[in-house]
């Protein structure tokens, strides 16, 4: 058994090392639709935990709960609702984007706006707001002032940025439903993973694995780069 | 007292070993794959045979290689399977006897209604795929290694296509899954019958193309040689073959109807 693994391992070593083709389509797939979801809800995505944390209106409270529901809800519901948006007869079926990369963004769109809506509202609301005052009453713009809040808060913020992006790159229930898993068009690693541990062909899963873990070590080592390159705050 | 049940632990026991023994007689085992099961096609034959016969039939469905593999430990009385080559080998080997085809059901193409590739006249199923390759038409494959897989392999094979046009998209899942994502696409694909008239309902797709010795799926009964296993029910698996065989056993299989449609075409000939 134990040389089983260390068979298979070596296998999975070699597909990336070799640069298998396959396998780096499947690659690039899953990065292209996950960098793509990630750029386009980013923006918007920050600006509403600014305005969340910063402004007081009707309904806010309202929103805030939603999003922080949406945060935590099974990817295969969203993976659900944008099939049902996406399908022929629903409402967004006209564009045809069904087992399509556009439709995998729009649902990957779907799953990290919620977490960095919300976890740029945390950054936010423990934002020193004195800082916000002397920006805005030294004449600063409401651009500029964001951009200096932004500045203050970029560990939390790139946190937040991480966290998306790796829920999107592993998640395997919508990429499944709306992607189709379509070989070198929307087969991405975890629905590569997923069908290859189906055949019992482990040596390209295990290959694929070996991807998101260094990712995940990659992405880690950065944050932990920078929390200790940013000075404790002073009181 | 203590005697009394003592007695008829001992009366329980020997009631127990007489029933078992003539049920042991009265059992038939068949191993058969489970196409047949699932479509409910043994469901609905067997209560027929067992009222009329008294012999019990029991079914362990399984994929037809699993199932041959029972016919050769003698674990099973006959074998009813739908691999032609693997079935010749099991006679060849000396395991099965007396190898009778009783019945088909087939693969069929199916597309869109409005059939963009012009299959519908197709002399053969390779024509029929070669058409729809030149047309860049959306095929979508299973592409997961599965039976009908394979036989879709071979005859983009027997066509003489490479499987690397625009239009081809291997999707790696299930039958079912696979409907319904050609139906999305409103592409071509490959399909049992059985699983088609299932989800019917539920897809926008035709049979484009059907019929033809390619697309046939032919399902042997064989007996098991009773030199090599003498123990086994020789008499109840011979008599449930001869009537899957008989005129009423045919005419059975060619009545059986999934939503208003039959799935398996009778085929032994006398």
């Amino acid at each position: 058994m134990s040389e089983g693994w260390l068979v298979l391992l070596q296998q999975a070593f070699g597909l990336l090392f070799s640069l298998d083709p396959e396998v780096w389509s499947i690659i690039s797939v899953s990065f292209a639709v996950s960098l793509s979801a990630l750029l386009i809800t980013l923006i918007p995505s920050i600006v509403l935990g600014f305005i969340l944390a910063f402004t007081h209106f009707r309904g806010q409270w309202i929103i805030t709960n939603l999003v922080q529901t949406l945060q935590s809800i099974p990817t295969v519901v969203i993976g659900l609702l944008a099939y049902l948006l996406l399908t022929r007869n629903g409402a967004l079926g006209e564009l045809h984007w069904l087992f399509t990369q556009p439709g995998m963004i729009i649902g990957q769109m779907m799953i990290c706006a919620p977490v960095l809506v919300a976890m740029s509202q945390a950054a936010f609301t423990s934002a020193d707001k004195r800082a916000w005052e002397t920006c805005r009453t030294m004449g600063a713009g409401w651009f500029d002032a964001v951009w200096v809040i932004c500045r203050e808060l970029r560990v939390p913020l790139l946190m937040a940025v991480i966290a998306a992006f790796y829920r999107i790159v592993t998640e395997v229930g919508c990429s499944m439903m709306v992607g189709g898993n379509i070989a070198h068009v929307t087969r991405n690693i975890p629905t590569a993973i997923a069908l290859e541990t189906s055949k019992g062909d482990f040596a390209q899963a295990i290959a694929l694995g070996l991807v998101l873990l260094i990712l995940s070590l990659v992405l880690n080592f950065l944050l932990g780069t920078l929390r200790g390159g940013s000075r404790p705050r002073s009181h | 007292m203590l005697k009394m049940k003592k007695m008829m632990g001992y009366a329980v026991a020997a009631g127990m070993m007489f029933a078992s023994s003539v049920y042991a007689q009265e059992t038939v085992k068949l191993a058969t794959t489970t196409s047949t099961d699932n479509s409910g096609l043994l469901g609905y034959l067997l209560p027929k045979f067992e009222a009329k016969t008294g012999y019990k039939v029991q079914v362990i469905a399984t994929g037809t290689g699993k199932a041959l593999k029972l016919g050769e430990q003698g674990d099973v009385d006959l074998v009813m399977t739908h691999a032609p080559k693997a079935e010749a080998k099991f006679v060849a080997d000396g395991f099965g006897v007396e190898p009778r085809g009783i019945m088909e059901n087939d693969f069929v193409v199916l597309g869109p209604k409005a059939d963009p590739a012009k299959i519908r006249d197709s002399a053969s199923a390779e024509e029929a795929f070669a058409k729809i390759a030149k047309s860049g038409a959306v095929f979508v494959s299973r592409g997961d290694d599965s039976g009908t897989n394979k036989k879709e392999v071979l005859i983009w094979k027997a066509a003489d296509v490479k499987t690397d046009f625009a239009g081809y998209k291997s999707v790696g899942q299930g039958m079912g899954k696979t409907l319904l994502m050609a139906s999305e696409l409103q592409g071509y694909t490959l399909s049992d019958r059985g699983t088609y008239i299932a989800y019917q309902g539920k897809i926008d797709l035709v049979v484009d193309f059907d019929g033809g010795a390619t697309l046939a799926n032919p399902y042997q009964v064989i007996l098991i040689n009773s030199a090599k296993y003498p123990e086994l029910n020789h008499a109840g698996a011979r008599a449930l073959a001869d009537w899957l065989c008989s005129d009423e056993g045919q005419a059975l299989i060619n009545g059986f109807q999934v939503k208003g449609q039959q799935l398996f075409k009778a085929t032994y000939k006398k």
